[in-house]
């Protein structure tokens, strides 16, 4: 006797995905043919698991190339906030240009397509980042502050951090510390 | 990304989706009446967090500031970024809700466009949190 299937690939490759992730125990849920959203941290242990478990079936994760390059635009423009001696002289995007080995223009537009923000505002993000650490981590003043991350007054720092927060740098110090304060006496 | 709103006024919940449902951000949105509801849904063991909960604060029942103050001392819950969304924009609520854990004040907007503006902020910068491990212990945000 012969029987004959027919196939429905789509039904039959996220059924094998649920029933693989179903089996790690992770919560996850399926957005369209081919991704999926993993709704939890997973461990290095479980993934590398789920690699192995998906291989079986052929189904490889694959790591897509323009989020590869926009974590290298990200790495590199930490590096230049978080070490402030290097790369200061030289104009961001010139630096980022040389480094990646891609024109500005088109870094900026894969960045802003996979990020939903801009460099620039990236940027500023990652130095407002920084102020708070140092802030809150050395008992340097602002204005000391404005220096080391080679803003051109202590004026500008401050406009900086209010618009990318809404509150004031002090303000914002005085929170943190009631913060700790609450922390404290509870333990 | 997985949205969730507490608050008891009618018009400000369905402005509130239909302002996401506009903004194509991929984002999964529920909405609770009040506190008491909210903080059952969360309290479900299995319950699926959301990764940014917005509270408005004079809700009857249990107010937004009462599930703040239980959600931050729930170690399972204190991860979730909390913006409170208020009508009210006194620098005391502000600075008290900072205080007590909140990560975002959101004065709320009175027109559909601005509205728009400032969730689609909103869910930009936390995204920012979410995917830089910047420390969300300094993660604080106020939007009139």
């Amino acid at each position: 006797m012969k029987i004959f299937v027919k196939f429905n690939f789509n039904v039959i490759c996220n059924k094998v995905l649920e029933d693989k992730l179903n089996e790690l125990d992770v919560k996850f849920r399926i957005l369209g043919f081919g991704e999926v959203e993993i709704l939890q941290k997973l461990t290095d242990e479980k993934e590398q698991n789920l690699h192995i478990l998906f291989k079986d079936y052929g189904i490889d994760v694959v790591e897509n190339e323009k989020i590869i390059l926009v974590q290298k635009v990200k790495d590199a423009i930490r590096e230049i906030v978080f070490n402030s001696d290097e790369a200061l002289n030289i104009k961001t995007s010139v630096y980022l240009a040389e480094k990646l080995g891609h024109s500005y223009g088109y870094l900026s537009n894969l960045f802003s397509e996979i990020t939903y923000t801009s460099i620039e505002n990236f940027i500023i993000l990652q130095k407002i980042e920084y102020a708070k650490q140092l802030i809150l981590t050395t008992n340097l003043s602002l204005t000391e502050i404005a220096f080391n991350l080679n803003y051109s007054s202590v004026a500008h720092l401050s406009t900086q951090f209010k618009n990318t927060t809404g509150i004031t740098p002090s303000t914002f110090q005085r929170i943190i510390s009631k913060r700790k304060e609450i922390a404290q006496q509870n333990d | 990304m997985h949205i969730v709103l507490a608050d008891d006024d009618e018009d400000d919940r369905l402005f509130f989706t239909d302002a996401f449902d506009e903004l194509k951000m991929d984002t999964k949105v529920s909405t609770y009446n009040d506190g008491v509801e909210l903080m059952k849904y969360l309290n479900q063991e299995d319950a699926l967090l959301p990764n940014v909960l917005f509270l408005d604060l004079n809700m009857p029942k249990k107010s937004g500031l009462e599930c703040l103050k239980e959600i931050k001392n729930n170690k399972r819950m204190a991860n979730i970024a909390i913006a409170i969304y208020s009508t009210s924009a006194s620098e005391e609520d502000i600075e008290e809700t900072f205080v007590l854990g909140a990560n975002i004040y959101i004065k709320k907007p009175s027109d559909f466009k601005a509205l728009k503006k400032v969730l689609s902020e909103v869910i930009s910068i936390n995204w920012q949190y979410h995917t830089n491990s910047l420390n969300k212990d300094n993660f604080l945000l106020r939007i009139q």
